[in-house]
């Protein structure tokens, strides 16, 4: 195996498409994982944190761009990204403990392509793109797009992930995400729901997005569960509406970490929660 | 397979190794420097035994390659007191008994040092979630939690 | 060894202070050693193959390619293994699969290699042909008739013929008769509960160093709960005799029993006896889980009789607890302590050891004990709030105390279980306000604690310090408590005692560190070698004084004489004795062995309040309360770690711990991700209560206080959420899933 940490692109890229089964490493912590229980054997593993910008979050367009070697500790510290998105900050902070923390990295934890990342269902309900480098050149494209299954991506090969875009919050929006884990923390989500809506001068929802997060072999956008809030205000009604939108949207599975009835049920719950915090922070009130 | 050569500053002394690519930063700390103190409890990062702080930010050094460590700042549990002199985190878990077996003890002290250089007055919440990523099994954490706020306090009133 | 005479009025100048531990710098420092920091010239490093089937015939292993890679230096199978005494087959049989590979990770070869690269991929290449065979893992199921069976002919006379041959023995313990005894009740509540297999989830995986020479002397370096027993059994199986293996015990990152068993140590030295070489083995995490010694799961049957005014009328439990792969589940303790802390006139417990496709059980902190503790209390918690009484009266009423015949045989001498009751009935605890969808939780728990085997020597050096030497591995803070035994003996200061914890080579048997005996019986031992120190050194004053040995007394750290007819002579220190030691007769010490008796049971109550979120079915622990009776606490702090620590186990295995096998007989989860147990964020502070009945058997009124904690929570919790939810929670652990489920069944949702 060889270890390279080349300090531009198009290296990276070079290396990544001159061999085979050849893995980037951000911040490791999926990967070291793999590598230890000897789950892969890589030829090579490229380095990409080197790379100028990998490690900066800068303002782009009225959004952020944050590199795919910024860790989770990193956007938490970042006061604009978190005034701007705080629940996809959140939800990057929620990924392991302090340690992980300092090194795990958003771009990782969509490319690791689990369909229970932290950080996918926020950045999905954010509307947030990813930029991606490869041996014919740069691309753009949506984060849902990403995940196509469990450990499988839609990069093709040489390409890796160079950023991720969060867009400029419209006015009188607010983003959310939730996870349910038995403990209080160190757990893999059981189920997650990272939520984004707009409000307009009466606090009816104009506009939403709903994302559930390890109910399904990858993220799913609940198309239904934002139509239920559409248009109307968050009463009781509304948000059953959701929840249950929620709940019939998940295609989970029983495992050993939860069973079918309770990530179904899970699903509505933490929606119907998470859209409480995103109307208050859509109001501008703290949550 | 050939070693990678890694110049990087490890407890404040510059530090030459060769590692494997695949090796980890805490395989090199304790098989190739004999920096014992950080230990292996998982190699997973579930358990934080290995807690190493790499440019002031803490990380488990199970999880970062050797390789990585090339110009970093890489602080471990041996560099924690100043020569005879133990930190007040050290001083004040041995005197609340805040370790039973001894074995997360490093990483702990480690991840509870970076907590009050950032936030000299935590509150009990916020150094229980700091803390959470190191798994204790004897003590139940009372102790840990209780010898951390204090010298938090302690710091605070000598400062 | 009685109490002393002097203890109900005897002023402790050193006991129930709170001295900084002599190992505390090494371990803050990161200086200590533990099982993984040793390192030897040349040194190998030794890697396990391990079955990934649950029940597999091996027909044959094929490990000549792995021999001819370069860097391997040695390959060991079960083939290597000599037949070995029978106490010892089972022992080997769990270290090295011989016939069958009985459960998912059971070792099946190791190889020992000049870097651990070298050896992962010498295991990739040796071949295992192996004939997977049915499997079974629950134990209930392992006990039907048509069961896949692990062992023929291992069955005992006092099973009922029928039974599978997974059922390995029946056993019955009680008093009196429960029939009638129920017939007298106005409610008798008969439920069963099940619990989940548990992990110790010590932080420090099993480890150790080997040395072997063709002139069959050995070393070993090793994490252990008792070198002892690791010399004894290593010796046992590789052939050598006992004297000429050395085990040194390293630091030791937990144990909580999982270490009172060997697994790595007599491959290690196997390897090291094939290479000629040094051989280090370290477990991984998943290693340790599924290959060291969990608990039992179990399955569990009570009934009991209850008046409206609360007296138990009689108390049945009925016990399956699958131990593993071999014979020898904790259920005995579990069918002796569930109805250990009452006084009842009928009470009749039955145990099945049950054997199933799993690594083998080990002690886990009281073993057996939590599993019966949660059914009984959990039943009796049931009756008490079925009939609107106080659970804690409940208890008070039906009490154990000094001269009740306990359950499992014995009558009490003085004991403190109504001492923890009426602790926690003052508590400011037990009436704080309950919030909404909060529930209290109260249980009570017993623990035999163990004595045995134990040898300690002590030693005054020429400057008048004092060295102590024992046996048993300080697993956490005993070289404190042995130190201030022995500076109170002495009449010294704790500074000028050191304690170590000595290699096989340099003492007499020592049983391992279990049944929370050290502090009892490392306790008495370094005690009556003090007092042996004592006489020799007031024989050395008599002896310069030129007065009857009999004339001098020790007290305050020197001898002095007994009284006015002894003679006028200024007080002589240990210092100045042993400054003149050697031209009195010699160096001076104090030893002594004994097979310790009178170890003083030990009762907790426990108290919790929890409150459930109702939409997930997650428990939050608000606020826990541990009473128990210390006898006397040597160094509380490290009494009160002992009952937070014991607490904090129970919390895990009542909400969260469990090992999860798929239908292929795998475990699902063998990692601390998916183990959960409890971090720190989890729980709020234990309060402690520190109540001190004096055992009777030690002359400080020591009792052992380690793992009587872990008995009462798994009942205290459940207890609390069954309140909180309104529906009697009869399963652990008390997963989100399972208590959302049990809600909404409730609610009718």
């Amino acid at each position: 195996m060889r270890y390279e940490a080349p300090s531009r692109e198009e290296d990276a890229v070079a290396l990544l498409a001159g061999q085979s089964g050849a893995h980037v490493l951000a911040g490791g912590t999926d990967l070291l994982v793999k590598l230890r229980s000897e789950m892969i054997e890589p030829g090579l593993i490229v380095d990409i944190k080197r790379i100028a910008g990998m490690r900066e979050i800068v303002p782009e367009a009225g959004g952020w761009r944050i590199g795919a070697g910024v860790s989770g500790a990193e956007m938490g510290e970042h006061e604009g990204l978190r005034a701007d998105w705080p629940g996809v900050v959140e939800a990057a902070g929620l990924i392991g403990s302090t340690q992980i923390q300092g090194r795990a990295t958003i771009a990782g934890n969509l490319c690791n392509a689990s369909p229970a990342a932290d950080s996918v269902p926020a950045m999905v309900a954010a509307g947030a793109m990813v930029r991606i480098v490869g041996p014919k050149g740069v691309r753009e494209m949506p984060v849902i797009e990403v995940p196509q299954g469990p450990g499988k991506t839609a990069l093709e090969p040489g390409e890796f992930v160079a950023s991720v875009f969060l867009p400029p919050r419209a006015p009188r929006s607010g983003d959310c995400y939730l996870r349910f884990i038995p403990r209080s923390e160190m757990d893999i989500a059981v189920v997650g729901c990272g939520l984004w809506l707009a409000l307009d001068d009466a606090d009816r929802v104009t506009s939403a997005r709903v994302v559930l997060g390890a109910v399904g072999p990858k993220v799913i956008e609940v198309a239904e569960a934002a139509d239920a809030l559409i248009g109307r205000g968050l009463d009781d009604a509304a948000l059953g509406d959701l929840a249950a939108a929620c709940s019939k949207a998940a295609t989970p599975m029983d495992d050993k970490r939860g069973t079918v009835d309770f990530r179904r049920h899970v699903s509505g719950v933490l929606a119907r929660r998470a859209a409480g915090i995103a109307a208050k922070r859509a109001k501008g009130e703290t949550a | 397979m050939s070693q990678i050569h890694v110049t990087t500053q490890i407890n404040g002394d510059a530090t030459e190794f060769l590692c494997d690519p695949g090796e980890t930063l805490m395989d090199v700390l304790r098989d190739r420097l004999g920096l014992t103190g950080t230990k292996e409890g998982c190699g997973t990062g579930d358990c934080g035994a290995c807690t190493v702080a790499v440019d002031g930010r803490l990380v488990c050094s199970c999880l970062m390659l050797g390789a990585e460590a090339e110009g970093r700042d890489v602080a471990t549990i041996e560099g924690m007191a100043s020569g005879d002199q133990l930190h007040p985190l050290q001083q004040k878990f041995i005197e609340m008994a805040a370790l039973q077996c001894g074995i997360c003890t490093p990483g702990i002290l480690v991840a509870a040092k970076s907590l009050l250089e950032r936030n000299p007055d935590p509150t009990e919440e916020e150094v229980r979630y700091w803390l959470a990523g190191n798994l204790c099994r004897c003590t139940g954490y009372d102790k840990i939690i209780r010898a951390v706020l204090e010298t938090a306090a302690d710091m605070r009133r000598a400062s | 060894m009685a109490l002393d005479d002097t203890k109900k009025t005897r002023d402790f100048k050193v006991i129930g202070t709170r001295p900084d531990r002599p190992d505390g710098i090494d371990k803050v420092t990161g200086r200590a050693r533990f099982g993984a920091d040793m390192v030897l010239p040349g040194m190998l490093t030794g890697r396990v193959l391990r079955s990934p089937h649950a029940h597999a015939r091996i027909r044959s292993i094929d490990t000549s390619k792995a021999e001819a890679l370069s860097g391997v230096k040695a390959v060991v199978t079960r083939a290597d293994f000599d037949a070995v005494p029978d106490d010892m087959a089972d022992i080997l049989d769990n270290c090295m699969a011989g016939e069958k590979a009985l459960y998912d990770g059971h070792a099946v070869a190791a190889v020992a290699a000049t870097s651990a690269a070298v050896a992962r991929r010498a295991l990739k290449l040796i071949e295992v042909d192996c004939e997977v065979l049915p499997h079974v893992t629950d134990v209930d199921a392992a006990m039907e008739a048509d069961a896949p069976v692990l062992h023929d002919g291992r069955q005992q006379e006092t099973v009922p013929e029928g039974m599978s041959q997974n059922v390995i023995a029946r056993s019955e313990f009680g008093h009196g008769d429960v029939e009638a005894g129920l017939a007298k009740a106005d409610r008798v509540v008969a439920r069963t509960f099940r619990t989940a297999a548990t992990h110790q989830g010590y932080i420090e995986p099993h480890a150790c160093v080997a040395t072997m020479s063709s002139d069959g002397q050995g070393d070993l370096w090793v994490c252990t709960q008792g070198h002892y027993m690791v010399r004894n059994t290593c010796a046992a199986i590789l052939g050598l005799e006992q004297g000429q293996l050395r085990v040194t015990a390293s630091e030791i990152g937990g144990g909580f029993g999982g270490k009172t068993a060997v697994f790595l140590e007599p491959v290690a030295l196997m390897l090291a006896r094939k290479s000629g070489r040094p051989v280090k083995m370290v477990m991984s995490r998943s290693e340790v889980l599924r290959a060291s010694g969990p608990t039992s799961s179990t399955s569990i049957d009570v009934r009991i009789g209850m008046t409206k005014g609360g007296r138990i009328t009689a108390g049945m439990a009925e016990l399956r607890y699958q131990g593993g792969a071999w014979p020898g589940s904790p259920v005995d303790m579990g069918a002796m302590s569930a109805f250990a802390p009452y006084d009842l006139e009928n009470v009749k417990t039955i145990g099945w050891d049950v054997v199933t496709n799993r690594p083998k059980a080990a002690a886990y902190r009281a073993p057996g004990a939590p599993m019966a503790a949660f059914a009984v209390e959990s039943t009796i918690d049931e009756l008490a709030r079925g009939f609107g009484l106080d659970p804690l009266e409940v208890r008070l009423m039906n009490g154990a105390d000094e001269g009740t015949k306990a359950s499992y045989g014995p009558t009490y001498p003085a004991i403190g279980l109504k001492a923890t009751l009426e602790a926690a009935k003052a508590h400011p605890h037990w009436t704080a306000p309950l919030g909404e969808n909060q529930g209290r939780g109260v249980a009570c728990g017993f623990w035999f604690n163990f004595g045995g085997d134990t040898c300690v020597s002590l030693n005054i050096t020429p400057d008048g310090t004092v060295t102590v030497s024992e046996g048993n591995p300080d697993i956490g803070g005993s070289r404190a408590s042995m130190t201030m035994m022995a500076a109170e003996e002495l009449g010294i200061p704790y500074d000028q005692v050191r304690t170590i914890i000595a290699d096989t080579g340099s003492l007499g048997q020592n049983e391992v560190t279990d049944g929370s005996r050290v502090t009892f019986a490392v306790g008495l031992a370094t005690i009556e070698a003090a007092r042996a120190a004592k006489r020799e050194m007031c024989r050395r004053a008599a002896m310069v004084w030129g007065i009857d040995e009999d004339a001098v007394d020790w007290e305050d750290g020197a001898a002095r004489p007994a009284g006015p007819n002894a003679g006028k002579f200024p007080p002589m220190t240990l210092k100045e004795i042993a400054a003149i030691a050697s031209n009195t007769g010699g160096p001076i010490a104090g030893h002594h062995e004994v097979n310790a008796e009178g170890a003083g049971v030990s009762f907790a109550t426990h108290m919790v309040d929890v409150e459930l979120d109702r939409e997930t079915g997650s428990t939050k622990i608000l606020r826990y309360t541990v009473l128990q009776d210390a006898g006397k606490a040597v160094h509380p702090s490290y009494v009160e770690g002992q009952f937070q620590g014991g607490a904090v186990q129970g919390i895990g295995w009542a909400l969260n711990e469990e090992y999860i096998y798929g239908k292929d007989g795998v475990l699902q989860n063998p990692g601390f991700l998916d183990y959960r147990i409890p971090v720190a964020s989890d729980l709020p502070m234990i309060d402690t209560v520190i109540l001190e009945i004096p055992n009777p058997g030690h002359p400080y009124g020591v009792r052992g206080v380690g793992e009587t904690s872990i008995v009462p929570p798994l009942a205290a919790i459940a207890n609390a959420v069954s309140q909180a939810a309104g529906v009697r929670m009869t399963d652990l652990p008390l997963s989100p899933p399972k208590v959302l489920s049990a809600l909404r069944g409730n609610a009718g949702a």
